[in-house]
């Protein structure tokens, strides 16, 4: 049998090396982007000067010929999917027996005045990032237009340059729609402790042609002017699926595929950015742009391919990010906005930007998410309490065991037990400090290691 | 205005032309000097070592040499030279014709012949004619450098100092967090001109200090006052080479502190290599020399101490009273006891990154090279063959020298140098084509680059080392592999290769390829240890920040992005890969928990059994 993926992003590869653990079946990787999987999470360190692109390739050269996956550098014009087969730009078509569509995400363009223009762009591929290279030369002033992770991205990676930036965010504080008040100022002033530019309430309303067909400035909905020589668009992506209009797959905004990632046309699927969840678990969104969706994906979608169904669980929603120098770790559930009835622990440093929060149930006093700036955490022993429904109060005692800082880090759990004591009256105090062995003995209570990985040619044989 | 490289403020810039000014200035000393030849110091060079019963047993004056070399000295005398090679072609040029006169005086009037023990030991050898050539050197430098040695030491290192720390210091404007903007771009990190430059530098340095120290005589004199006034005598190469090594330590210690301030990890780690190369490697020996007392570096272990069994030293030890014995015991028990116990509840880091002294040099001089390891699987093959190569070196040439010490037996084997050469080849020509057997899919292109490099060097090296001798045999004896020992992994490997390439191939080529303690404590912490570098259930991101910056060139992603604890015997625990990590995936830690599984688990979320719907 022959498996066709489009994209070598995260979802494609992951996909790709499950199937060759579980089958011998032919594997085809196309992708018009680059020869070999790259992380796309790192392209800001290349152009930073952390790594070299070849750094951010998690498998050298050899490994794909080794595991017979073959790469193939083209680009998917449309898919005929009643002949089951791929049409390419300036190449032979390919046929397939399955096909996995991972063709990831878009930079978002929401009709701006003059969005096409000459520097003008994303942050998304690596095209694009040899965009943003060319026109960093003797750049003068860069604009990010969207507050969310790629726009604070951009804008540091400018700031390493040098290259003053004017960063408008639409929302009245950076990404709140994420994150909760505090933890949005926080970064807010993480980042005009760089010198940026940071706007907040402003948006873009166009952008400004110098008369050759190149960005010279833009116009703000408060009707200011900035001038700059390119506009960074990170206000979000969207399903890369402009290849797949007029075909008989459904989509709405993003490829819809059932619990098994199936879509609606047979022995095709659907993985990572580029899916739409019909039904998605309580507490996900149907279209999650976000590294880890795409790795849990493209494994669950392996299993299905290859005869072994797996309903697709990408379970306790978690999610991480580097704010400057501020890094971020979410666990379970953490709404910007605290619904009724969830009440919240917050502690912040006094003096450095870190902070910790806890979310749990009013009622049930059930611990619901975890919310950290600054400071590490154990996913293991977050998603353990979260998945068990611990109180918080249990919690509390032992969230020594979260901590996830080097060696030597001052521990901040009893600040925040303080914080607890201080809102309710409780005296609680800190049982378990920072340390692997008492993690891994709460580990191993119950769960643990339940997750034991499948011995995975038996299974595929029996089906 | 945009550009590629990191802020330098004014003061900064200055520094750097300060620094750069002194650097100039201490390789110009050098040559500040005249070189005139220092009769009173060639006489008593010539006579030392040599055992007075023996001259006397042959009828020899106490002067023999000195006499027999009055009219060889002739051309040297009332001669000045304005270089040390020009001295030095002169003094060797009369040195060889003295070993001549020697032979033929021995043959044809002592009646000895090359047969006789005794022969060997009047004889004037080569490896004597190079020791002399350093103290003569040293004596004979006249004037401007010898005369003004000590406002000049204030002023080039004043300078230097001065300059370092005015570039080093206003790093700290800078916001707290992980700098490594511009690496990638920078001319000195990524064997730019600069880094070559540096390279070519270092490697110089310590093919001059090893094989050819006469050349540094005016660097030595320079130094002299500091080592009059800690250990009551003149300095020599070695004092030279700990000073230079101490200073970049402690000067390049403050940079990694600062660039890792909100890390205490670092911190308190790199005060920990400061401490140990300030006190135990510099200081505590010289005081142990002032005092007439046997001067060790006790943090120095064996095999990386690979002289520490050799009988000079334990002789010399049993010899010097109750600190002297203590000295050996506490050797062996470093061994013994020390290493695999601390190994086994710290992991290697307790040694590699926190008390050795090359490691410290490696974390502060080589921070700034760390990602120019090489990632790549032959790498770590290679790396695997080399450094237990390396080990098993070092143990069987101690377990020989042990023999000879105590049954007195030195047993020879000889053959033809040309068949040695070809047997090497052979060797080596199965060790890689067994390789491709076992791993068919490395590249061949690589495989032939690294084995051309490394077969090359090594090639040159015994031809080299085959020109110099006279004899076409090569003898395999105690003293023999002993002397090949320190020549090619002593000091061409520890030495030339693991510091000179630090702008070539990172700053732990030494520690990874070539160290036999490294190798020896990786086993520890490979099989038997508590120590691992912990994966953060699935928050990896594959962006390889980790592998990029692990100095012992460890694909640290390839267990994170799994999930999968890192469990690797190179792993010297520096903790950078931790630091780096932009989302908090990587934790150093101990646990006697799970020692001997602790390999096994896989965090990251995965597909399981449960998750299976079996077909029926």
């Amino acid at each position: 049998m022959h498996i066709a993926i489009i994209g070598n992003g995260v979802a494609g590869i992951t996909a790709a090396r499950f199937i060759r653990k579980l089958s011998d079946h032919e594997i085809t990787v196309i992708s018009a982007e680059t020869d070999y999987f790259f992380s796309r999470t790192a392209l800001m360190y290349i152009y930073m000067g952390h790594m070299r692109y070849k750094d951010t390739m998690p498998y050298e050269p050899w490994f794909w010929e080794k595991n017979r996956i073959n790469l193939k550098r083209a680009w998917v014009e449309s898919v005929d999917f009643d002949n089951k087969k791929l049409l390419l730009k300036d190449d032979e078509p390919v046929s397939y027996d399955k096909l996995l569509i991972a063709s990831g995400s878009n930079y978002n363009k929401f009709g701006w005045p003059g969005q096409d223009l000459e520097g003008v762009g994303g942050m998304y591929s690596y095209q694009d990032l040899e965009k943003i290279e060319k026109y960093s030369e003797g750049l003068e002033r860069a604009v990010i237009v969207g507050g969310g992770l790629i726009g604070i991205e951009l804008s540091e990676m400018f700031h390493t340059r040098d290259i003053p930036v004017t960063f408008l965010v639409r929302e009245e504080s950076f990404w709140n729609i994420v994150l909760p008040e505090e933890e949005s100022d926080l970064v807010n002033r993480e980042i005009r402790a760089h010198h940026i530019d940071l706007r907040l309430s402003t948006e873009l309303k166009e952008i400004v042609d110098d008369g050759s067909g190149k960005a010279c400035a833009v116009i703000t909905d408060k009707g200011e002017r900035i001038d700059c020589g390119f506009v960074g668009l990170t206000a979000g992506v969207h399903p890369n699926t402009g290849f797949l209009k007029d075909s008989s797959l459904e989509m709405q905004k993003g490829i819809l595929v059932n619990e098994y990632l199936e879509t609606n046309i047979p022995d095709v699927y659907a993985a990572g950015d580029c899916m739409q969840v019909r039904a998605p678990l309580s507490g996900r969104r149907p279209i999650e742009a976000v590294w880890y969706v795409g790795r849990i994906a493209g494994e669950t979608v392996a299993y299905n391919m290859c005869g072994v169904p797996v309903k697709y669980d990408p379970g306790i929603w978690f999610n991480s990010a580097k704010f400057y120098n501020i890094e971020y770790q979410v666990y379970g559930d953490m709404p910007a906005k605290m619904p009724d009835h969830y009440a919240s622990i917050y502690w912040e440093h006094p003096e450095e930007r870190k902070s910790i929060r806890l979310v749990y149930d009013k009622e049930s006093s059930e611990i619901r998410g975890f919310n950290l700036m600054g400071v590490r955490y154990r996913q293991e022993v977050c998603h353990k309490w979260i998945r068990e429904k611990t109180h918080i109060e249990e919690v509390l005692q032992n969230l020594g065991l979260a901590n996830f800082d080097p060696e030597f880090y001052k521990e901040y759990e009893a600040a925040v037990i303080n914080t607890y004591n201080e809102q309710t009256g409780s005296k609680l105090r800190l049982k378990k400090r920072r340390g692997l062995s008492g993690v891994l003995r709460f580990l191993r209570d119950i769960t643990y290691p339940a997750r034991a990985p499948v011995d995975k040619a038996k299974k595929v044989k029996q089906s | 205005m945009s550009k590629k490289s990191t802020d330098k403020t004014i003061l900064q810039k200055i520094g750097i032309a300060l620094f750069v000014v002194a650097l100039i200035t201490f390789t110009a000393a050098l040559n500040l000097s005249q070189f005139q030849l220092d009769e009173p110091v060639l006489r008593e060079q010539l006579t030392l070592g040599v055992s007075s019963d023996l001259l006397d047993k042959y009828g020899m004056e106490q002067d023999y040499y000195w006499e027999l070399a009055q009219e060889e000295l002739t051309p040297l005398r009332n001669q000045t030279y304005g270089t040390t090679f020009a001295f030095n072609n002169a003094l060797k040029d009369a040195m060889k014709s003295l070993q001549d006169e020697v032979q033929q005086d021995l043959r044809e009037n002592k009646g000895l012949t090359t047969s006789d023990g005794d022969y060997w030991q009047l004889v004037l050898q080569d490896y004597k004619v190079q020791d002399i050539a350093f103290p003569v050197t040293k004596a004979s430098s006249q004037g401007f450098l010898p005369a003004n040695n000590g406002w000049l030491l204030l002023l080039i290192f004043g300078v230097g100092l001065l300059g370092a720390f005015m570039y080093i210091l206003p790093k700290t404007r800078l916001l707290p967090g992980i700098k490594n903007d511009h690496v990638y771009h920078s001319k000195m990190h990524y064997r730019g001109w600069l880094g070559i430059a540096t390279g070519v530098y270092l490697i110089g340095f310590y093919v001059v200090l090893y094989f050819f120290a006469e050349h540094l005589a005016n660097w030595v004199i320079l130094v002299d006052p500091i080592s009059e006034a800690l250990r009551g005598s003149p300095a020599d190469q070695w004092f030279l080479y700990g000073f230079l090594y101490t200073l970049a330590i402690l000067v390049m210690g403050v940079r990694m502190i600062i660039k890792y301030r909100h890390n205490r990890y670092h911190v308190i780690r790199t005060f920990s290599v400061m401490f140990f190369q300030l006190a135990f490697a510099f200081m505590i020996p010289q005081i142990l020399a002032s005092l007439n007392q046997p001067s060790r570096d006790l943090k120095n272990i064996w095999p990386l101490d690979y002289s520490f069994f050799f009988e000079y030293n334990i002789n010399n030890l049993i010899s010097s009273g109750t600190l002297g014995v203590f000295m050996l015991v506490w050797g062996i028990a470093l061994v013994v006891i020390g290493v695999p116990l601390f190994s086994y509840f710290y992991g290697k880091r307790w040694y590699c990154s926190w008390v050795c002294g090359c490691g410290g040099l490696a974390e502060t001089l080589g921070d700034p090279y760390r990602q120019l390891s090489d990632k790549s699987l032959i790498g770590w093959q290679i790396e695997r063959w080399m450094v237990h190569f390396v080990l098993v070196f070092a143990v069987g040439m101690t377990g020989l020298v042990l023999y000879t010490y105590f049954t007195n037996n030195n047993p020879t084997f000889s053959m033809n140098r040309w068949f040695f050469l070809v047997l090497i080849w052979l060797v080596g020509g199965a060790l890689i084509y067994y390789h491709r057997r076992l791993f068919p899919s490395v590249p061949r292109r690589k495989l032939l680059q690294v084995v051309g490099a490394v077969g090359t060097v090594l090639t040159i090296a015994l031809v080299v080392g085959f020109i110099n001798k006279d004899s076409s045999t090569v003898s395999l004896s105690t003293y023999q592999i002993r002397s090949w020992y320190g020549f090619y992994i002593g000091a061409g490997f520890a030495g030339v290769v693991g510091t000179g390439f630090y702008p070539f191939m990172g700053n732990r080529v030494w520690c990874r390829f070539g160290c036999p303690l490294a190798a020896y404590i990786g086993i520890v912490q490979r099989f038997k240890s508590r120590f691992r570098i912990t994966a953060n259930g699935g928050q990896c991101i594959s962006c390889g920040n980790c592998s990029t910056y692990c100095e012992m060139g460890i694909d640290v992603r390839w267990y994170a992005q799994r999930g999968q604890d890192v469990i690797r015997a190179a792993c010297v625990g520096c903790g950078v890969c931790a630091a780096v990590c932009p989302r908090g995936v990587l934790r150093l830690e101990n646990s006697s928990e799970d020692v001997d599984t602790r390999a096994q688990a896989q965090r990251a979320l995965h597909i399981t059994k449960n998750d299976i719907q079996l077909l029926s």
